[in-house]
This record gives C-alpha cells, sequence and structure tokens, in this order.
C-alpha cells in the first residue's frame, strides 16, 4: 500500500501535470501563427487583410512544367493543388529545387496571386530510395 | 533485471563485462557505418548527402530517449523519494546532452546541400535547440548545487518540465508547416525509406544503444561511488 505521503504527492503532480499541459496547450494554440513555418497558397488565398510590407513564406509544391528561366531570373508556380501562387525569384536555387517537389520561398507578396521571393529553399519529403527503385517506379506509373 | 542496477549490484561491475560491451560496440559500429557510406545506395534525390542521416536519426533518437527516461525517472524520484533513479538519470544525462547536439550539428551540415540553408527557425529545430538547452540546465544544476537533496530536487523538476517538450518535437513536424520533413519511421505504416537504406539505419541505432549503454554503465558506478563517499563523509 502507499503511504499517505506519497498518496498526496501524487495528486499533487497529477494535479500540476494536467494544468501545465492545458497551460502550454493554450499558449501553443494561441501562437500557432509564428510557429508555422510558411503558409499553403489556400491559406492565402483565405486571408482577408494581405500586407505588402510584411515578409512571409509560402510552401508548397513545385508546379510541373511551370519553371520559366530567364538568366538569373526564375518564375514560377507553387501549388497545393488546390490553389496556386506564381513566384518570381532572382538569384541562386538549391541544387534539389525541381518540378514536383517541396518548395518554400521567402519574400514578400505582390497579391494573392504573385509573390516576389528573395530566398528559394527546397523543402525534402520524407521518401528515401536508390536511384534504380525510383526508376522502375517510374516505369510501372507510365 | 531492475535490481541489477541497485546501487549495490552495480559496484560488482566488473572492468572484464565492460569490455565486452565495447568489442561488441566496436564490432556492430564498424559493420553499421561500412553499410552506411559504403555499401548502401545514394538517394534519388539528394545522392550522397543521405548517408548523414545514418548518424542523424539514431543520434536524435537516442537523444529523445535519454531524455523521456529522465523525465519518468525524475517523477518516480519526486513521487516516491528513491534516491539510486535519480543516479540513473544523472549519470543518463550527459550521453544524452551530446546526442542532442550531434542531432543538431549533422542535421545543419544535411540542411545547407538540401534545403540550400544552415539554420532555419521551424518548429522541429527550434524544439530541438530548447532540448538542448533542458540538457544542459539539468546538468548544470547537479554542477553547481552541492546539496545532494537540493540538487536532486531542482534537477528532478526541471526534468519534468523538459518532459513536455518531447510530444513537441515528436509531432511538431504534423501539427505545423516545417521545413524539416516528416517521419520516415512510424508506428502506424510503412516506412517510407528503401530496405536498402532501413537495415544500415537500424544497425547505426543499435550501434549507438551499445554506446549509450557503456557510457551510462561506466557513469553510474562512479555516480554511486561518488554519492557513498560524500555519504560517509557527512556522518564524521
Amino acid at each position: 500500500m502507499l503511504s499517505k505521503k506519497v498518496k498526496s504527492r501524487f495528486f499533487l503532480f497529477l494535479i500540476l501535470i494536467i494544468s501545465l499541459t492545458l497551460l502550454i496547450l493554450f499558449i501553443f494554440k494561441s501562437l500557432e501563427k509564428n510557429i508555422v513555418y510558411f503558409l499553403s497558397p489556400t491559406e492565402i488565398y483565405n486571408q482577408t487583410n494581405i500586407s505588402s510590407d510584411k515578409k512571409i513564406r509560402v510552401g508548397g509544391l513545385v508546379k510541373k512544367n511551370s519553371i520559366i528561366k530567364d538568366g538569373d531570373k526564375i518564375n514560377f508556380i507553387i501549388t497545393d493543388l488546390k490553389k496556386e501562387i506564381i513566384v518570381s525569384y532572382t538569384g541562386i536555387i538549391p541544387n534539389l529545387f525541381s518540378e514536383e517537389k517541396g518548395v518554400v520561398a521567402e519574400g514578400k507578396l505582390k497579391d494573392k496571386k504573385y509573390f516576389i521571393a528573395d530566398t528559394i529553399l527546397a523543402k525534402h519529403d520524407e521518401n528515401y530510395m536508390p536511384p534504380e527503385v525510383k526508376k522502375a517506379l517510374d516505369k510501372t506509373n507510365y | 533485471m531492475l535490481k541489477n542496477f541497485f546501487p549495490n549490484k552495480i559496484l560488482s561491475l566488473k572492468h572484464e563485462t565492460i569490455n565486452i560491451l565495447v568489442i561488441l560496440l566496436l564490432l556492430i559500429l564498424a559493420f553499421g557505418l561500412s553499410y552506411a557510406l559504403f555499401l548502401s545506395p545514394p538517394d534519388y534525390i539528394q545522392g550522397d548527402s543521405v548517408r548523414i542521416m545514418y548518424v542523424h536519426v539514431p543520434a536524435s533518437f537516442l537523444a529523445l530517449g535519454c531524455f523521456s527516461f529522465l523525465g519518468i525517472a525524475s517523477i518516480c524520484n519526486l513521487i516516491f523519494k528513491i534516491k539510486f533513479i535519480s543516479l540513473i538519470a544523472k549519470s543518463l544525462a550527459p550521453v544524452g546532452f551530446i546526442f542532442s547536439i550531434i542531432s543538431v550539428v549533422t542535421g545543419s551540415l544535411w540542411g545547407k546541400p538540401t534545403w540550400g540553408v544552415w539554420w532555419a527557425w521551424d518548429a522541429r529545430l527550434t524544439s530541438m535547440i530548447v532540448l538542448i538547452i533542458f540538457y544542459f540546465a539539468y546538468i548544470f544544476a547537479w554542477k553547481v548545487i552541492d546539496n545532494f537533496d537540493k540538487a536532486n530536487r531542482t534537477t528532478s523538476i526541471i526534468a519534468c518540465i523538459g518532459l513536455f517538450n518531447l510530444p513537441i518535437i515528436k509531432y511538431s513536424v504534423d501539427w505545423w508547416n516545417t521545413l524539416h520533413q516528416p517521419s520516415s519511421i512510424t508506428l502506424t505504416s510503412a516506412p517510407t525509406i528503401h530496405y536498402t537504406m532501413l537495415i544500415p539505419l537500424l544497425i547505426m541505432c543499435l550501434a549507438m544503444i551499445f554506446y549509450t549503454l557503456v557510457i551510462f554503465l561506466m557513469r553510474y558506478k562512479i555516480e554511486v561511488i561518488k554519492f557513498k563517499i560524500n555519504k560517509k563523509k557527512n556522518y564524521k
């Protein structure tokens, strides 16, 4: 049998843990806007007040056949398969940047459909496989 | 099983036992590293930089694992007041601390060629830094507070608060948009990592678990001896 002291400590602990969990939950709920690293095109579309001065990040997939290169300048479309946004960027792009791969663009909105980026980050997904497997997979898909 | 970790039992731990564990560790590590660095294939888009993962993932796993033990041990310690549990936690903290630093450093080295940046303040990376701070605070509190009971209390509270950070680290990639990719290995679905890469990853995990065990046993023995010496001093 547990002694009375241990029991009281146990219940004190239980109450403390429950209240702390709730507290942390509320803090994170209210901070959610700052925790998300990037917004999807749909989230930007749904936003009512967009400011063109604030720096934000947009993330999603690079749409197939949407990359237009012109010297240092590059235009492409970020999509989340529901809404799209055109991104214009000048500078060096990361090696892993390619069509149908994840991307995060940092910069300012011109309007809901047009984004001027000053940094491009490639986002890697959770799939890892050797090149031969990828080739075989692509073959079966077509 | 648990009885083997009682303070008096650990003192009879022989050098030979540790030597055997070290030899085993070196064998697994040599096999795991050669598999991970030479035999396993490169990734289809990352190329050879995928090999950083074989150190990064096990290190992160153990950093989280050690801290969950620290947290649970501290709760037991605060409720039941069993001293040797906090000695176990104390000897596990430095390994976890080092692994959390290894995890962040290797992650940063991987981030530069993959994402294009060394560092991003996304939820996963930030919560990992918070874990390092908790580890540091835990170890630092043991170092600076001379009185054992006081240090025991303070460090246990630190570990309990730090415990809340663990689910945040684990689920940050699912709850929020992060630059960090979601987990490839989950309990509920098939791993999204090809088996030629999964096997060396698991071997490396095993090697690092062995490493943690060896360092832990050595430290735990020393901590118990230190504790007994201090106790004797206080009685005189």
